[in-house]
């Protein structure tokens, strides 16, 4: 049978999952990627800086970037949510100033406290990477008289950002996971969508269960493309095969 | 200095509830992983390919849709189990659902695949000359496990063990969202009825960080406890 008068019977036969319901989960699936994919892009361009900072051999620098990498992953983004979602309104002045319309709505004040979370994390990954360099390959960088800038965007960062890419895969895939906490400040993202469902019809099943299901195929959606990725890019790092 | 507005006493319940929900979970998450781990290394199919679809499925979906499934969809499903016991059995019992039984239950379930995938890779790396030395003096299983399996393998573990730790108690925190009444819910509460959410949320904050630093701590002693006799690393 053709698979669209399959789906279009069974939607008929459904009393749950009615073009209305799914257009709720439509505009969540929306409204999750753009909190995801934005805040993982805000958080790398932030981390690669910060990565650098944190590897510095000066303690004043790499200090105050441990603290906010320490602080951040010790802390429930539920509560930095929280202190960033009610906690917008006390700066001084804000309600006046163009932010504030941007800022009122829920979304970003979510996507704020997103990208500082992953900025943390995705700095330690990249501090790590960093830090793996083999020492051979700065010397001979050193022996062909390359400054320390130079150094670190022909021979550190390329090499650091491919040694990173499992770790950072992996942060992706958490930070979709995470982001399902957007539903309790009143965003309508997958999660909302679900909650929405299940107390219109109280059936907590049949909610849940279907946004469980979207969310496993992104995750190994995700997974597919790092690991297509990791194939390209790591491909130096395989074992020889005979 | 800081003025809690009366909300002092329940934030310390809160934090009460927090630190037996997260150790709780974690003790469950711990035997569950332990279980999963073993099933994973069986020789039986049907064992492995349970055990694969249990860590995959899990760690596939946000701790939070899984909470909620099992928080809302709990209650349902433990009176569907009562009415069909009432029904086709004559047996009159009530269940009552209980929210803080779930959270550990949910959590447990959850950090449980975390924990399997780590016991996994820590047992694989137990010397197999170890485990056939101590067959070899006649070792049964469950002594086996005890004596050389175990404590090889925590040494190994213990790196990965103490990283699901720190994640597990970070999720404890959603809890709040469902309606136990742990100290970040607590601390919410109060911010939205005193509008005043620095004062209750950053220290919620602190002593979440207050705890992490404790347990690393304690997982750096029993680091050292574990490599004992592997030339100190």
């Amino acid at each position: 049978m053709d698979i669209t008068t399959w789906m279009f019977e069974w939607l008929e036969g459904n009393a749950i999952f009615t073009p209305n319901t799914l257009g709720y989960y439509w505009d969540g699936f929306v409204t999750t990627t753009q909190l995801v994919f934005l805040s993982l892009l805000a958080g790398l361009l932030l981390a690669v800086p910060l990565a650098i900072l944190r590897s510095s051999r000066h303690k004043w620098i790499s200090l105050p970037v441990y603290v906010y990498t320490y602080v951040f992953r010790g802390t429930p983004l539920l509560i930095q949510l929280y202190i960033i979602y009610y906690g917008v309104v006390f700066f001084d002045g804000i309600q006046e100033t163009f932010l504030w319309p941007i800022l009122r709505e829920a979304f970003y004040p979510a996507l704020i406290a997103f990208t500082l979370n992953t900025a943390a994390y995705t700095t330690e990954i990249f501090r790590g990477a960093i830090k793996a360099t083999s020492q051979g390959e700065i010397e001979a960088a050193k022996a062909y008289g390359m400054s320390s800038s130079l150094m670190m965007r022909r021979i550190i960062l390329p090499s650091a950002f491919r040694r990173a890419l499992p770790s950072y895969g992996n942060e992706v895939i958490f930070m979709l996971h995470a982001s399902a906490i957007a539903s309790v400040v009143t965003l309508t993202d997958l999660t909302g969508a679900a909650r929405f469902v299940y107390a219109r019809f109280y059936a907590p099943f049949d909610a849940f269960l279907f946004v469980a299901a979207i969310y496993l195929c992104l995750t190994f959606a995700i997974l597919f493309v790092f690991r297509q990725l990791e194939k390209r890019l790591l491909a130096h790092l395989k074992p020889l095969s005979h | 200095m800081l003025d809690l507005q009366g909300y002092g006493p329940r934030l310390i319940e809160g934090a009460g509830v927090t630190v037996q929900l997260a150790i709780l979970s974690l003790l469950l998450a711990i035997v569950l992983g332990l279980l999963t781990a073993t099933a994973k290394m069986s020789r039986s199919w049907l064992l492995h390919k349970v055990a694969t679809l249990y860590t995959t499925v899990i760690r596939g979906v946000p701790d939070l849709v899984l909470m909620m499934l099992l928080f809302f969809g709990g209650q349902i499903g433990v009176n569907m189990i009562s009415d069909m016991l009432y029904d086709h059995f004559d047996i009159d019992l009530y269940i009552n659902f209980n929210a803080f039984a779930a959270g550990v239950l949910t959590i447990g379930f959850i950090f449980g695949a975390y924990m399997g995938e780590t016991f996994r890779g820590a047992f694989m790396a137990v010397d197999e000359g170890q485990i056939e030395a101590g067959k070899a003096y006649g070792m049964g299983n469950a002594l086996l496990f005890r004596r050389v399996r175990f404590p090889q393998m925590m040494r190994h573990a213990l790196p990965g063990l103490s990283n699901n730790w720190m994640v597990l108690l970070k999720t404890t925190a959603l809890v709040s969202v469902i309606g136990l009444t742990d100290m970040v819910r607590v601390a919410a509460e109060a911010s939205r009825a005193t509008h005043e959410p620095f004062v209750f949320l950053l220290p919620v904050a602190a002593v979440y960080l207050l705890i992490a630093s404790v347990s690393e701590w304690i997982f750096a002693q029993l680091q050292k406890r574990y490599n004992v006799g592997f030339g100190g690393q």
